[in-house]
């Protein structure tokens, strides 16, 4: 790869932010048909960088400079950086759901003659670009009818129909499957021998070991080093050690489970879709949780994982067709959110942006939120009580905040995350339902929130962690339960899982019981 | 992960004014308040004295007191995400049966008070239940109950004007009597001053005690002194004014009534359960059902708090005319609206202040009163309003997108070297909806779309 030429070079970018330092001196070079991830931890200033990159952020808000293809760039807004040929695709997908795959292709990009758009050609050219990024469905299907990874891949074909040069992908498989996961990286890979250079971003770092040419570590807005993955090889803990300057001895705590008796039980569960009448989106799901026990819930992308989560937490999801819950030996009703929390069951949402937070809250209004009346005389708050309760967390947990006023919009994912989780152990509850409770985050906040599951399950109290990342589950869970298509498949203990077993229990409908 | 780093505080000068009115208030609505207190300096001396003289100020509370009243109810209903346009037809409606009720069914002005209050209730339910448990966004409801309650104005009272009984003008013009012996000034306004100053000094120093016993950060001591000064100087001065206007005039009973509501709601939305889940349906619907909050019955008694402070402006705005017509309330909305957004809510939801709207009521009652002193025709009066809250919002937008809490806030701001950085804080609204959001398709079509606050 050394001796391709090189398509973008950055130079001692620095990014000043009010109070605070984002990026110091960073440098970047990307060579022509290179696949070059950008590794770091949250906050350590990827997405500035790429923000700055692609004129998110335009000349003059920053120092250094930026040469793009031999000349120095001066972007001042993310069009004339398109127009350029660097596409940027965002975390959060910019895909307007209403409109056909059409539409949004030659969004702001029509063909059209005399002002009038020419739909026959909008339509030949994006099925030739759905067959390039290997997408089968009908360009006129709307995209809000397509699941994450296939919006991702319109994207992408969006970016081919500008003639892209230099694709950035931020966090690109963070919601996908691993099979969808898969069929990304193929295609940045396909793209690559086009010719077409990718920056990415990713926690994933199994990915990125398997997909790079070339690694840029970032930490505390500064460029640590870039290793040549061709020439110098590369593995997970170089690039772990790399991100947070220190080994991580161990990324999963190590825990002697003390597990009780069955203290939750599901039986029968079945739920339909709330819009589809016809369609059952958990069937006849029955579990147990244990006291002190870790149950994982594996699962591909839309088996049904969050919506069985959802439903049992006060029906929050779908139509409630049938099904029984018992704690303690007795059948409880969990009609609403706050029956379910009154019965000592919490729910940690899987995105904890649009349905953990309330973004424009501080830090100790967040924490007290789904229990308010344990800090409430009558209906009045006492804010002294609030606050204690809140600092306490924030040491416990340790939130990285200096103080419990902080807006939580100010935090990064791993201390949203943090401040999430203290909210529901605010509320004193039995079981605990984390729902990818490491998505988005960063190696070192991922080993704290295993530390705090780990303690949670050794106070007594059943924790259901549901995750995409089977290593995770694999390093944290006592037990996993496998779903696939709304129904559970396996129930597999620990001992006897691996990732294969778990793979294949995610994948069929074939019940195999494993459990004497 | 490390320690979190203990950011070095920076303290004195002005800097710590800037936590006189408490951390939590934004930067926003102290920059409201100077505004305020400009406007006024600017017409005192331009009218040479006039627009604080006791005869003007009466005049100024009695004629904005319904308007500040309806502030009230509507950045509590703006803050959950609505809004209501029906606020002054429902007003003129409930006007006009009360006015009907005393001068043609000889109902006692308590009873008829009480019948007004009852049809705010009414109203209100009706009006909740179809925003909150039908699903009907609260913009079409209310411009329904704009429609509907105007037509029940001029359709029960002929469109005619119904003239109320003396005794019952008392809420809209009448004053607080004089008792005791003669000082040259209204004993029962000097009354009021005094309580009103021992309650600004004891709720410094209990707000101080709170905040050592949390040891979070205090501003330094002459602060809170120079804030109770000032405070105090304010007091004694309207005290004095009020009291000291014509004989038998003191302060207005509206403006009592409006005190009293104010210091009620802002103890509802600041320090009660029922208050916090407010901002909490207002900034994250979805965050707070999932919270256990019972987001359709807050909704609901949102709208309903609404209509029943409409009833009681209605009420109040008849007894000030002496009558009941059917031009009556025509605009209030806007008047309301208006003032929440200049005292800084936020049209997504989630953000504002009953404080803050009432500034932002007496900018705009201030700029009135004052051009009219000066002789400015209503025409351009209308213009200069409009104006002001353009700017207004506008200026507040602008300085959130440069990340800036708001002009005046720029200059107070406690600047923290903290190493947790604002990193693409304010891009980092969702727009998405999650893949799997609580079900509940009703409520969803009665919020705005977007959730990035402005």
């Amino acid at each position: 790869m050394a001796d391709e030429p090189v398509i973008l070079e950055m130079r001692s970018i620095t990014k000043e932010f009010p109070g605070v330092k984002a990026l110091d001196r960073v440098s970047l070079t990307v060579r022509a048909g290179e696949i070059h991830s950008i590794c770091g931890e949250n906050g350590a200033g990827k997405s500035t960088l790429v923000k700055v990159l692609s004129g998110v952020y335009p000349y003059g808000t920053y120092q250094g400079e930026i040469i793009f293809q031999g000349h120095e760039s001066r972007f001042k807004d993310i069009r004339s950086s398109e127009i350029a040929g660097i596409v940027i695709i965002h975390q959060e997908l910019a895909l307007i759901p209403e409109l056909s795959i059409t539409e949004n292709i030659f969004l702001g990009n029509e063909p059209r003659s005399f002002g009038i758009i020419n739909w026959g050609e909008a339509k030949r050219r994006a099925i030739e670009l759905l067959a390039r990024v290997g997408l089968q469905d009908d360009p006129d299907t709307q995209v809000k009818n397509l699941g994450v990874g296939k919006q991702q891949l319109v994207e992408i074909a969006k970016a081919l129909n500008k003639s892209v040069k230099l694709l950035i992908l931020d966090e690109p498989t963070a919601a996908l499957n691993e099979a969808e996961s898969q069929h990304l990286l193929d295609l940045i890979r396909g793209l690559k021998g086009r010719g077409i250079a990718s920056i990415m971003i990713s926690h994933k770092l199994n990915e990125i070991e398997a997909i790079s040419d070339a690694i840029t570590i970032i930490r505390d807005g500064k460029s640590i080093e870039t290793i040549d993955v061709t020439t110098d090889g590369v593995n997970e803990d170089r690039i772990i050690r790399g991100m947070v300057g220190r080994v991580l001895e161990n990324r999963f705590p190590d825990r002697t489970p003390h597990i009780g008796e069955v203290f939750f039980e599901v039986r029968d569960w079945t739920v339909r879709h709330p819009l589809a009448a016809e369609r059952l989106v958990v069937k006849n799901s029955s579990f147990t949780v244990r006291r002190g026990e870790v149950v994982g819930f594996a699962g591909l992308m839309g088996a049904g994982r969050t919506e069985l989560a959802m439903s049992i937490f006060g029906r929050s999801y779908g139509t409630y067709v049938s099904g029984q819950v018992f704690k303690d030996g007795k059948e409880i009703q969990l009609r609403n959110v706050s029956e379910a929390i009154d019965n000592g069951i919490a729910y940690v949402s899987e995105d904890r942006k649009a349905l953990g937070l309330n973004l424009l809250d501080d830090i100790k209004r967040s924490i007290v939120s789904a229990k308010l009346s344990k800090i409430s005389r009558g209906d009045v708050v006492n804010d002294i009580e609030e606050h204690k309760a809140a600092e306490q967390y924030r040491k416990s947990l340790r939130i990285k905040a200096p103080t419990v006023d902080e807006g939580v919009n100010k935090l990064s994912g791993g201390n949203q995350q943090k401040v999430v989780l203290a909210k529901w152990m605010f509320t004193d509850p039995d079981l605990l339902i984390l729902d990818e409770p490491t998505r988005g985050i960063d190696v070192g906040a991922k080993t704290e929130i295993y530390g705090i599951i780990r303690d949670l399950a050794a106070q007594g109290k059943g924790v259901i962690m549901i995750s995409s990342e089977l290593p995770e589950l694999l390093g944290v869970s006592d037990r996993i339960y496998t779903i696939f298509e709304g129904a559970i498949t396996n129930d597999i203990p620990i001992d006897r899982a691996d990732p294969e077993t778990l793979m294949k229990s995610m994948t069929s409908a074939k019940k195999k019981v494993t459990q004497p | 992960m490390s320690e979190p780093t203990a950011a070095p505080k920076k303290s004195g000068g002005f800097r710590d004014l800037g936590k006189m009115f408490g951390s939590g208030s934004s930067g926003r609505q102290v920059g409201i308040l100077g505004a305020l207190v400009v406007i006024i300096i600017f017409f005192q001396v331009a009218t040479g004295g006039l627009t604080l003289d006791p005869t003007n100020l009466i005049n100024l509370v009695n004629q904005n007191a319904y308007v500040l009243i309806l502030a009230i109810g509507m950045v509590m209903v703006i803050v959950a995400g609505h809004i209501d346009l029906s606020v002054g037809s429902i007003a003129a409606f409930v006007g006009i049966i009360v006015a009907t009720s005393m001068a043609s069914w000889h109902f006692p002005w308590p009873l008829a008070i009480i019948l007004g209050l009852v049809m705010g209730f009414v109203i209100g339910a009706w009006q909740g239940w179809w925003v909150a448990y039908v699903g009907v966004p609260a913009f079409i409801v209310t411009l329904a109950g704009m429609l509907i309650f105007r037509g029940a104005n001029q359709f029960f009272g002929n469109s005619q004007s119904v003239t109320v009984p003396d005794a019952y003008t008392f809420i809209g013009g009448g004053f607080i009597p004089d008792f005791g012996p003669n000082t040259a000034y209204s004993n029962g306004t000097l009354l009021i001053g005094l309580v009103v100053a021992i309650v600004i000094v004891v709720q410094e120093w209990r707000a101080r005690r709170t905040q050592t016993e949390m040891g979070s950060e205090k501003a330094p001591l002459w602060v809170s002194v120079v804030k109770i000064v000032l405070l105090v100087a304010v007091v004694v001065y309207a005290t004095l004014l009020f009291a000291g206007g014509r004989v038998g005039t003191s302060f207005p009973v509206s403006g009592i009534i409006l005190g009293v509501l104010v210091l009620a709601y802002s103890f509802v939305t600041r320090r009660t359960t029922f208050g916090r889940h407010i901002y909490a349906v207002g900034g994250n619907w979805h965050a707070a059902e999932l919270s256990g909050v019972k987001i359709k019955r807050i909704n609901f008694l949102v709208m309903m708090n609404m209509s029943i402070l409409a009833s009681v402006a209605g009420m109040i705005g008849v007894a000030r005319a002496g009558a009941s017509g059917p031009g009556d309330g025509v605009g209030w909305e806007l008047d309301a609206i208006a003032a929440v957004f200049i005292g800084g809510a936020a049209v997504a939801g989630g953000i504002g202040t009953i404080v803050g709207s009432i500034v932002g009521g007496l900018v705009i009652a201030v700029l009135n009163n004052g051009l009219q002193l000066l002789g400015v025709g209503i025409d351009r009066v209308q213009i200069i309003k409009g104006l002001v809250l353009l700017i207004a919002v506008g200026i507040d937008v602008y300085s959130k997108k440069q990340g800036r809490p708001s002009l005046i806030g720029m200059m107070t701001r406690n600047r923290r070297a903290s190493t947790e950085a604002p990193i693409g804080s304010q891009t980092s609204q969702p727009l998405e909806r999650p893949a799997v959001a609580p079900t509940d398709s009703a409520e969803e079509s009665s919020r705005p779309k977007s959730t990035t606050p402005n």
